[in-house]
Parts: structure tokens; sequence; C-alpha cells
């Protein structure tokens, strides 16, 4: 490995950009316009699943994980891996001290 | 590359000397930079979790926290950190690019956008602050209109919309640090780019940049709903 190698660059093209921002925008209006409805007990759910979707979309695309290598991958996996982890061990506890209906 | 022989022994000026290249060295610090990131998901992720604990515990309470929210700054807020993500992701694809005007220009418009929503920030706290919601010795949640007429009927929320509040502020405020240590970089990587630093072999430092300015944009993207949007009986 004596030559100089330049990093691999993936160039994303703008459209990708600009579509991605305005997906963004559009799941900001979004879940503004979900929590002004009834939903009951959907109305946390949909709120999440709208945030977690323009979280992914951030990740791939603004942040490239989509063109990252594989050792990236694990990190960023494993990551939310922990998350989960912290997440489900402490619910698994506060969710069922009581007999109450959440 | 004309500054090859700056540095004296033949190779790119910033190639660190325990890399073998710039492809090795740009893929490690991608790398690095995740990991820091991984350790950010787990600070914020603690307090999140703190959040919904609470939140289950005391879903009137935090409903009433989201009503002294204004949904309109918030929302606003959310759309120009949106569009300065945009502007950050643009100035890493001019420095790929070899553009070093487009990367500066980018990366200004990437430090306007941060302050507006700092400049948003601050106006809200002040809203808060005089209507007696920041918790402490100055807690006097009575001279916010709403939550005077919700307290009145029902006095127990008072110290749980004390919690949110703490809520709210340190969530917040952990955001906006993050935001403001995100300016200095930004300051930083335009002051690197005037001095045309970046090109197509060697851009790292505005993608490691991006990703932590992307990363704070993914809190707040989570933190809008959270503290601003929480349905439940408001009247």
């Amino acid at each position: 490995m004596s030559q100089e190698h330049a990093p691999h660059i993936h160039i994303t093209p703008l459209w990708i950009y600009i579509a991605v921002f305005l997906a963004l925008a559009a799941g900001t209006l979004l879940t503004w316009y979900a929590s002004t409805l009834e939903l009951g007990a959907l109305n946390t759910p949909v709120a999440l699943l709208i945030a977690t979707t323009k979280a992914i979309l951030v990740i791939l695309f603004f942040m490239h994980a989509i063109h990252s290598t594989r050792l990236t991958w694990v990190v960023i996996i494993g990551s939310f891996l922990w998350l989960g982890t912290l997440f489900v061990l402490t619910f698994a506890d506060y969710l069922t001290r009581h007999w109450a209906i959440y | 590359m004309s500054d090859v022989t700056e540095h004296g022994h033949g190779h790119h000026p910033f190639l660190q000397h325990h890399f073998e290249d710039l492809g090795q060295q740009h893929e490690a610090s991608t790398l690095a930079m995740w990991g820091f990131l991984a350790t950010e998901i787990l600070f914020f992720g603690g307090v999140l979790m703190a959040y919904w604990v609470y939140r289950i515990s005391y879903p009137e309470a935090w409903a009433l926290g989201a009503h002294q929210q204004n949904t309109m700054y918030g929302g606003l807020n959310t759309i120009v950190l949106i569009i300065s993500s945009l502007t950050m992701a643009l100035a890493v694809r001019n420095a790929q690019l070899g553009s070093s005007r487009g990367t500066v220009l980018m990366l200004i418009l990437t430090l306007i956008f941060g302050s507006t929503f700092l400049g948003i920030k601050m106006i809200e706290y002040h809203m808060h602050y005089t209507e007696g919601l920041f918790p402490g010795t100055h807690w006097n949640p009575m001279l916010s209109e709403h939550a005077r007429h919700v307290l009145t009927m029902h006095p127990e929320l008072g110290p749980k919309l004390q919690l949110f509040m703490v809520f709210y502020w340190g969530m917040t405020g952990l955001h906006a640090v993050h935001m403001v240590i995100g300016a200095g970089l930004l300051i930083w990587m335009i002051w690197r780019a005037a001095k045309n630093h970046f090109g197509p072999e060697y851009y790292g430092p505005v993608e490691v940049m991006g990703l932590y300015w992307h990363f704070v944009d993914i809190v707040w993207i989570f933190l809008f709903p959270f503290l601003y949007l929480i349905p439940g009986a408001h009247t």
C-alpha cells in the first residue's frame, strides 16, 4: 500500500437530499396534525412511528449510513440494540409493578 | 495537489502518519465518530427513558405541561433545524465535489439556521420564565393563565407539572448545549474550508462534523413531539 488511496467517495445526487428534506418537513407537519386528532391510545405510537421514520431517513441519507462500511453498520445497529436493552429491561420492571392499565 | 511538497516528504498534508492512506484515515474517523455517537445515543436515551417512566406515571401532568408550550415556535424550530441539516449535508457534498466556496456558503447557512433555532429557543425560555415555569425557588405556575385555570381545579398536579418542566428544561437545555458546541465546530470548519483544506480526497472533518450536527437534529425530532405534542385533557 505505497500508493495513496483517496476515500471511496459516494456523492449523493442533489435530488435525494432535497427529497429527504421534503419528507422530513412533511413528517413534521404530519406529527403536528396527528397530535390534533383524537386517536386515543394510538396517538403515542403514531408520534413515535413518525419520529422514528424521520430519524431513519436522516441516518441513512444525511449521515450516509447507506454507503458506510459494514463495521460502521455494526456500531450503528449495536448502539440502538443497547438503547433497546435499556428500555426493555427498565419497562419490564416499571410496567409490571402494579396491576394497572397503562 | 500543490500542497504536497509543503509537508516535505511527499504525501497529502493532512494524512496522519499512522494511517496507510487517506481512505483508511477517512474510514477510521467516520467509525470513531459513530462510536462517540453511540455514547450520545445512550446519554440522551437515559434521559428519554426517565421521561417515559414519569410520563406513564403522570399522564395528566404531562399533557398539562405540553400545553404550556407554544407549538408554533416548536414546529417552526423543527423546520429550521431540518433546513440546517439539509445545508450541512450540502456542505459535505460541496467538499466532495471540491468546491471550497460552496462548502463555506453551506456551512455559513448552517450556522445561520442553527443560530436562528437557538434564538427562537431563547424567546421560548423567556416566556416560560416570566410565566413562573422555571422549577425551583422561582416556580410559580399560577402566573401562567392556562396552568392556573387547571391547577385551581386540580392542585395535586402542581408538583408533577414542575417535574415535567424539569424534564423540559433539562432535555431542551442539553440539546441547546449540543447546538452551541456544534456552532463552534461550524466556525472552525468554515475557517478550514475558506483556507482550501478540503477537497474530494480529504473532507473527513466536514463529514464527521455533519454526523454530529445530524445527530443533534435527530434528538430534536424526538423532543418536539415528546415535549410539545402530548394529547390529553387540555381544557
